[in-house]
């Protein structure tokens, strides 16, 4: 068989010519020249409706561009406005038709920079709830509900497989599962379905080979994948490897720089040997820059307490450090409280010769204890760990934040942002 | 039955069957309608030509759907208010014979099933029906009239002046019509397929598309 022609008519209104680029399927057509929509169903060409706008309006992708989408090329065939008249509240749409001979109609969507193309689907959705929420579960994927409006047609050119007049309107639902979105046209009894997928201004542009950019985006478009959905999974990731390899350093540290032991040595308590249980311990050196000295405690207490007043004197200098630590643990069949060892972090201390003077106490009637005291030079600071760790926990909680903003964004611009909505339709 | 093989009692062109169980074919030089009895062709009538249309299929255009493969024998353009469609007879690869439907390129495939309940006459928008487990829903109510026939049919072609359809989908793509110019209704339960499933070859070409 020969190839199917492309047909040309002409206009009952002006008498100019009228390509069609749908071959049999176009029922309708805007005379290029007089802007009459013409009925194409029959072989005697009827006016539907003479054109009363004065204001032209030039679609951004002209009529007749060839596109490839999903592997598949399209030709642009129509092109409406749409109009959304509600009070102060009003905006409209753009929508063109685009058309393969073999794989049939398809649409692309243009608001405020955001573009969706559009399937028509044949198969009917479910009515489903989501979070308390009325929603559509349709191909295994649950669509929540977002807004209703009436649409109207307000412009029209190129041509249509029905009857495209201005002024028609229908009654349209979105639910939304981003980046997919899916909507009812509905006039009378009549349910039309379809699911729109958000795509990028870029790539209707590189798809089209269109020159100059595409328009600028604004706001948050309902269907909009957020940018922040995949970040914040890795950004919490992220924390987490980060604190991993803190506690790793954090633990190298502990190994290979435990601090130099300055002094050590074991004690036994005895109550009443002296009336003063005070004594002093040889001098030691700490040598190096001004730096820490950890002093840590340890005894054999059992149900008991001990406490200890410590002075930490420059043999030189006389400069003294006191400090004092309780001990005390106890336990029973419930379990056990306290510890028996303790220790202390005595921040910049300078070099030199030094003595520690120690004076341990016991309740009386304890009769005995032993313990061990070791004094340790330039120990790590964990602290320093620990206030990484929180400040690495900023950017994972800021883009959490964001995600939140993007969300409040898209929900403003929904009817069932703030509220939960009654029902659903179709259910009685 | 005779074989799958004669000429056109009218202009004595040869008339070729693809189908061995086909009642009816059309002739394709003189337009004849033509049913085989069982001795020979009969000519019963006449059909107008055929409306242009733009269907990518045509007689012959094979393709193939799950392990099934299928070949185009026949067709009938129906008429609605808002168009036509086309449904094009299918014959697969084991002598079985279904409907492929081509309204403005949105595909379904079904085949007459026995009813599993008697049929509602007629049916509402919006009524549903549990068949095989699925909930389907009624879509569309049309009233169409047969606007050509062509090739071969598993029917005798009369003239149905006017034909009551009711469309009915389920929300996983199963399609189903009751076709009410019979009595009692026929039944045809298939999907609502996409032009790639089809793997369709030998289709007709587009000016200015490849």
């Amino acid at each position: 068989m020969a190839p199917v022609q492309a047909k040309s008519i002409s206009c009952p209104n002006c008498g100019g010519p009228v390509q069609l680029r749908g071959f049999e399927h176009t029922l309708s057509v805007v005379c290029p020249q007089c802007h009459s929509v013409l009925d194409t169903s029959t072989a005697e060409v009827a006016i539907l409706q003479t054109f009363q706008e004065k204001t032209q309006v030039q679609p951004t992708i002209p009529l007749g561009a060839r596109g490839t989408i999903g592997g598949t090329q399209y030709e642009v065939i129509g092109f409406q406005v749409r109009e959304v008249a509600d009070g102060d509240d009003s905006y409209s749409w753009d929508e063109y038709l685009l058309f393969n001979p073999y794989k049939g109609f398809r649409y692309l969507t243009e608001y405020n920079g955001h573009w969706n193309f559009v399937h028509t689907e044949s198969a009917i959705p479910e009515p489903s709830r989501s979070a308390g929420k009325f929603a559509m579960r349709y191909g295994g994927k649950t669509y929540v509900a977002f807004d209703s409006m009436t649409a109207a047609t307000v412009y029209v050119l190129g041509e249509f497989p029905w009857r495209v007049r201005t002024g028609e309107a229908v009654a349209c639902q979105d639910f939304i599962a981003p980046p997919l979105m899916l909507s009812s046209e509905s006039t009378g009894d009549e349910v039309t379905w379809s699911r729109a997928e958000y795509i990028k201004g870029s790539e209707v542009w590189q798809a089209f080979k269109l020159p100059g950019s595409p328009p600028p985006v604004y706001g948050v478009f309902a269907n909009q994948p957020s940018p922040y959905g995949a970040r914040i999974g890795a950004s919490w990731r992220t924390w987490l490897w980060l604190n991993v390899a803190l506690a790793a350093m954090a633990f190298l540290f502990m190994v290979i720089s435990p601090g130099r032991v300055a002094y050590s040595n074991h004690y036994a308590y005895f109550q009443g040997v002296k009336s003063d249980s005070a004594f002093v311990t040889p001098t030691f050196s700490l040598d190096g820059r001004n730096s820490n000295v950890k002093l840590s405690i340890h005894t054999d207490l059992d149900n008991n307490w001990a406490y200890f007043n410590f002075a930490l004197i420059n043999d030189q200098t006389g400069q003294t450090f006191d400090f004092a630590r309780e001990v005390s643990y106890y336990h029973d069949s419930d379990g056990s409280e306290g510890s028996r060892n303790n220790s202390v972090i005595i921040p910049s201390v300078p070099s030199g010769q030094y003595y520690m003077r120690v004076e341990p106490e016991m309740a009386p009637g304890s009769p005995y204890m032993r313990y061990d005291l070791e004094l340790r030079r330039n120990v790590p600071n964990y602290a320093f760990f620990w206030i990484t760790a929180v400040l690495l926990l900023i950017p994972p909680v800021l883009t959490t934040f964001r995600k939140g903003g993007f969300e409040a964004a898209r929900w403003r611009e929904s009817d069932f942002g703030a509220m939960i909505p009654r029902g659903g339709g179709g259910d009685d | 039955m005779s074989s799958p093989q004669g000429n056109c009692p009218n202009c004595g062109a040869p008339v070729k069957f693809l189908w061995s169980s086909a009642v009816q074919t059309t002739c394709e030089f003189c337009h004849s309608i033509l049913v085989r009895t069982d001795v020979d062709l009969k000519k019963v009538g006449e059909v107008a030509d055929l409306p242009p249309d733009a269907s990518p299929i045509q007689i012959g255009t094979e393709g193939a759907y799950g392990n099934k493969s299928f070949v185009v024998v026949g067709r009938i353009i129906y008429e609605y208010e808002q168009g036509a469609w086309n449904e094009w007879h299918i014959v697969y690869n084991d002598g079985t014979s279904g409907w492929l439907a081509d309204a403005q390129l949105e595909y379904d495939l079904s085949w007459l099933t026995a009813a599993p309940e008697q049929l509602p006459a007629p049916a509402r928008k919006g009524q549903s029906f549990q068949w095989q487990g699925k909930n389907y829903e009624v879509t569309s109510v049309t009233k169409a009239h047969y606007k050509g026939v062509q090739g071969e049919l598993p029917f005798q072609y009369w003239d149905k002046s006017e034909m009551l359809f009711a469309d009915l989908r389920t929300s996983a793509g199963d399609f189903a019509t009751i076709d009410y110019s019979e009595n009692p209704p026929l039944l045809f339960l298939g999907r609502a397929v996409e032009f790639d499933d089809l793997h369709l070859k030998n289709l007709r070409e587009f000016e200015g598309w490849r």
